[in-house]
């Protein structure tokens, strides 16, 4: 029977169940991979659900750093009868499958192109253990000891990371590096070595392993947002409770122990974005952290924020839709629904971040962002980024950094006679002045209505007052283009016929995937495109390519359509590439998609030029 | 409405209050509601309340939802920020504002469309959390902007203009506001000035959610004979339980009253609540004991009106927090950045 064989580059699937403190104990394997300097990308792959249903947990064992889904699995380690049956069917043939040997299995549900690998975890465990809590805690440590073993890991990296997890809990690190070792003698002694294994590689560098949440909410923290309302939802919870965890310690004035920020958990998405448009309008910085339903609560807000000009920034994590959709699973499928949210014509910045380094960078950005152009701007990330870890360049800040207030009129200026008009484009960029309230106590104030105004913020109806607003809106959006961030090109090797278009959590595996095609002699030029509005660079792209292939984690192609409406592109040169079962998309279904496509437009007719 | 604007120069004569502003700096633009609008009245009110504490018009920030109600703000404190939001959302703009800066005045005013129907859970969530601000529900008991349809405050049985009974139990804001926890719960009528100005006075000052109920008759499409919110009917019923003096803290005390008629509230700010009670035995301070007072004289058909609970110990919502006292919006990158070495730790922290 053949065996994969791999160093350093393979795929492991652990199927637990839920609530089991499963995901803790592969999450160590993986660290103790990373501690040995070879990169991995874990992606956790639940339900929605805190205890008893089936629950995935991927780790890529990656040298070269890709750090996308790969697609396919090399080692299956199934702790879950539940979905036994579809473990044993996704490993790929000549892969490993690593079970609880305990119980004799059932006929005729085995492979005879893998290889069983089996331990019998829970007669061990029982053994060892009397508390039922230990048991199953420790069942899931004695089997990463079996893999540390299986796979070569060194278990001085996972000690460590003991020591480190069970700082001053003595008695614990003692118990979890006891059951790790009884894990690794079981194997030593009984289970054939396989062809799978980590040998240690100096390919992390400086880089930090954490979750885009944690990242987006630290981009917060250093971006100043000093307000922050909520309402829990998944999979973007964990955005505020980072932030919370984050300003306790580094948030608080040192001489009186005063909070230097503002959390409140509200009632729901709709006070939520009312609080961060109060706190905007008030001068302070404020963001809200929700996902797709939260967004189409929040939509009648969005579009007072967007026409009456106050700043707000969402950090909108999504996940699969429509209604409640999958809510534990990942897509690209708000890209419309933020695009335009809101009744009327609207139209809103949106950033699309690749990973957690990004997710702070563009945290901190959008708040910048939103002061400047006076709107909410959303953060686009995704469950994919947002509650994996992953491994990305260390966070960065520049302490000269100042933060971008916008274009607010003081006492001063007021003083000085400027000419305030709330409503009014003084220079051009269809940015108008605002002032805090409180600032002067005869000049300056004005009433912030949705309803249309005058340049003046005078209630009007008149047509004309109405037409100045929304041009002078629409040159606000264009200034935004000059605002976000460009779009990222890697360019083949060799010129190219072909282009691709892609954002967000799918840059990993594009970039394995551009590799794998170019191995096959299909070159292709890609463009990450990180912000809307699209600048000219996007256009001029598209046009200088035969057909652009457009790669997106929903079903609508929902970023093409945005492409079409808002960059001037011809449909016909946009061939949509859509991965949408709410699982992250994989390098090797890209890769397959577009060489599959390339073979057809390879192909050209006889008589392609004729007329008839 | 009228269409004469206001002049605007001032009769040299006008008193001055002590930050020197005289009750017509407190105006705001010409109001576009009906002639006889209950509404127009608590606007006045509102004027010579803050005229007569001192306040200074542009630390105020005046908020409001959607509805007749709602557009009053632009027809007091011209120049005070205003922010007409969206129906029934005035409650989460507010305590975003009052967030981000403390250090001012907030003024929410609504009706009893904006407030007891889509905006019920806001105003509940608002009461709850403490925030620092003066509520005003304008309540009329029917949609004005929409020609007339009963709210959710409109009385079980009563009629509207055309006719229709209406079917449905009434919500009483103040009963909720009790049971929600604000502290400071009041009812009035727009009719009333001598007793509606105290009590925004005493709300304005109050460190803590204040509501005032304030009734205040639809003149076009809710003064009938068989509504119970018309000028009549409510100048019939309406059960003045305390006559509330409230005395800022340089005022003196001048009035006599007769023992135990008056009680005085001292609350945080060092103002005092001097308390007349009109009934014998109603006790301000008793949360539970109000609410039971309100149900049994609702029963009978009686509108209580006054100040009906306040606690003068009441926490904000700041306090609970442990903000900063310098105002959120005035911090800068110094106090909110935490730095470039304390990165390179989390990122240390993170390998």
């Amino acid at each position: 029977m053949q065996k994969i064989e791999a160093v350093n580059d393979f795929v492991i699937k652990f199927a637990n169940i839920n609530g089991s403190g499963s995901a803790s104990a592969n999450e160590l394997l993986a660290r103790a991979i990373l501690r040995m300097g070879v990169p991995v990308s874990p992606r956790n792959i639940f339900p929605s659900n805190i205890q008893g249903l089936p629950t995935w947990f991927e780790v890529r064992i990656t040298e070269k750093g890709y750090l996308g889904r790969r697609g396919g699995v090399d080692m299956m380690v199934t702790m879950n009868p539940q979905t036994w049956e579809q473990d044993v069917r996704e490993v790929d043939p000549g892969g490993y499958l690593f079970y609880d040997s305990s119980k004799p299995l059932p006929r005729g549900k085995l492979r005879d192109d893998i290889h069983f690998i089996g331990m019998p975890l829970t007669e061990i465990t029982n053994d060892a253990y009397q508390d039922s809590r230990q048991r199953q805690l420790f069942k899931n440590i004695i089997y990463v000891g079996a893999l540390s073993t299986l796979l070569g890991i060194d278990p001085l990296e996972i000690e460590k990371l003991f020591a480190e997890q069970y700082k001053g809990k003595e008695k614990l690190l003692e118990l979890n590096v006891q059951a790790l070792h009884l894990g690794r003698e079981y194997a030593r002694e009984n289970l054939k070595p396989i062809a799978l294994s980590v040998e240690r590689r100096d390919r992390v560098g400086d880089r930090i392993f954490v979750d885009g949440n944690t990242a987006a909410a630290l981009g917060c923290v250093y971006g100043g947002a000093s307000v922050c309302a909520w309402y829990p939802i998944t999979p973007s919870s964990s955005v505020p409770e980072a932030f919370q965890r984050y300003a306790e310690k580094l948030r608080i004035d040192p001489a009186t122990g005063g909070h230097r920020y503002a959390i409140v958990q509200a009632e729901d998405e709709l006070a939520s974005i009312g609080i961060v448009i109060g706190a905007g309008w008030n001068g302070a910085r404020a963001f809200t952290a929700t996902s797709g339903p939260g967004i189409s609560l929040m939509s009648e807000f969005i579009g007072l924020a967007y026409f009456a000009e106050i700043p707000a920034v969402l950090i909108n994590v999504q996940r699969g839709g429509p209604s409640t959709g999958m809510p534990t699973r990942t897509q690209q499928s708000d890209v419309l629904a933020c695009a335009y949210a809101s009744h009327g014509d609207t139209r809103h910045v949106l950033l699309f971040p690749e990973d957690p380094y990004e997710c702070f960078e563009m945290s901190a950005q959008a708040l910048d962002l939103a002061e400047r152009l006076q709107t909410p701007v959303f953060v686009m990330t995704d469950l994919d980024i947002g509650m994996n870890q992953r491994l990305c360049r260390p966070f960065a800040w520049d302490d000269s950094r100042e933060y971008d207030r916008g274009k607010v009129m003081t006492r001063e200026a007021l003083d000085a006679g400027s000419n305030f008009g709330r409503y009014l484009d003084v220079d051009g960029d269809g940015i108008p002045y605002r002032t805090y309230p409180g600032t002067h106590p005869t000049k300056g104030s004005y009433f912030t209505r949705g309803t249309t105004k005058n340049a003046y913020a005078i209630y009007s109806e008149t047509g004309a007052d109405y037409t100045y607003n929304m041009q002078r809106l629409q040159r606000k959006f264009e200034t935004a283009k000059s605002l976000v961030p460009l779009p990222v090109l890697s360019a083949s090797r060799y010129p190219a016929r072909f282009g691709a278009i892609f954002y967000g959590s799918t840059g990993p595996a594009m970039q394995e995937a551009l590799d794998a095609l170019a191995e096959q002699g299909i070159y292709i030029n890609a463009l990450r495109i990180r912000a809307f509005p699209f600048q000219n660079e996007i256009a001029d792209f598209i046009a200088s390519h035969t057909k652009v292939f457009v790669l997106e984690q929903n079903f609508d192609g929902q970023l093409k359509t945005l492409l079409i409406n808002e960059a001037g592109v011809n449909p016909a040169s946009l061939i949509p590439i859509l991965h949408f079962d709410g699982t992250p998309i994989t390098a090797r279904f890209i890769t397959q998609q577009i060489a599959d496509r390339v073979s057809h437009l390879n192909v050209r007719p006889f008589r392609e030029n004729r007329v008839a | 409405m009228t269409y004469l604007a206001k002049p605007k120069l001032h009769h040299p004569s006008l008193a001055k209050n002590s930050v020197g502003y005289t009750r017509r700096d407190y105006e705001g633009k010409i109001s576009t509601l009906c002639a006889g609008c209950g509404h127009d009245s608590i606007s006045a009110a509102i004027i010579q309340a803050c005229w007569e504490l001192d306040i200074q018009p542009h630390r105020v920030a005046k908020l409001s939802g959607i509805g007749c109600s709602s557009k009053t703000p632009d027809y007091f404190l011209g120049n005070s920020h205003g922010f007409n939001t969206v129906h029934g959302r005035m409650p989460s703009v507010l305590t975003g504002a009052y967030l981000a800066n403390r250090s001012l005045i907030y003024l929410g005013v609504s009706g009893d469309g904006d407030s007891a129907s889509i905006g019920l859970g806001q105003f509940a969530h608002l009461m709850r959390r403490g925030v620092n601000m003066t509520y005003i529900v304008e309540n009329n008991g029917v949609y004005g902007l929409t020609k007339g349809q009963f709210s959710a405050t409109a009385d079980k049985g009563s009629k509207s203009k055309r006719g229709q009974v209406n079917n449905d139990a009434p919500i009483d804001l103040v009963t909720l506001a009790l049971v929600m926890g604000a502290t400071f719960v009041a009812r009035s009528f727009s009719g009333d000035k001598t007793q509606l100005t105290p009590l925004i006075r005493a709300a304005l000052a109050h460190q803590g959610a204040a509501i005032i109920d304030v009734l205040s008759p639809c003149i076009t499409f809710n003064n009938h004979t068989g509504s119970t919110k018309s000028y009549d009917y409510v100048r019939e019923h309406n059960e003045a339980v305390t006559r509330l003096d409230f005395i800022t803290p340089r005022e003196e005390i001048t009035a006599d009253y007769g023992e135990g008629e008056v009680i005085d509230v001292r609350q945080h700010d060092g103002s005092i609540l001097r308390l007349r009670k009109l009934h014998a035995g109603y006790d301000p301070s008793d949360r539970r004991r109000a609410m039971a007072y309100i149900q049994d004289h609702a029963a009978q058909g009686e509108l209580v009106t006054g100040l009906l609970y306040v606690d003068p110990e009441a926490q904000d919502l700041h306090q609970q927090l442990g903000s900063v006292d310098s105002p959120l919006n005035s911090l800068g990158a110094a106090e909110l950045s935490p730095g470039r070495a304390v990165l390179e730790k989390i990122n240390a922290a993170l390998r």
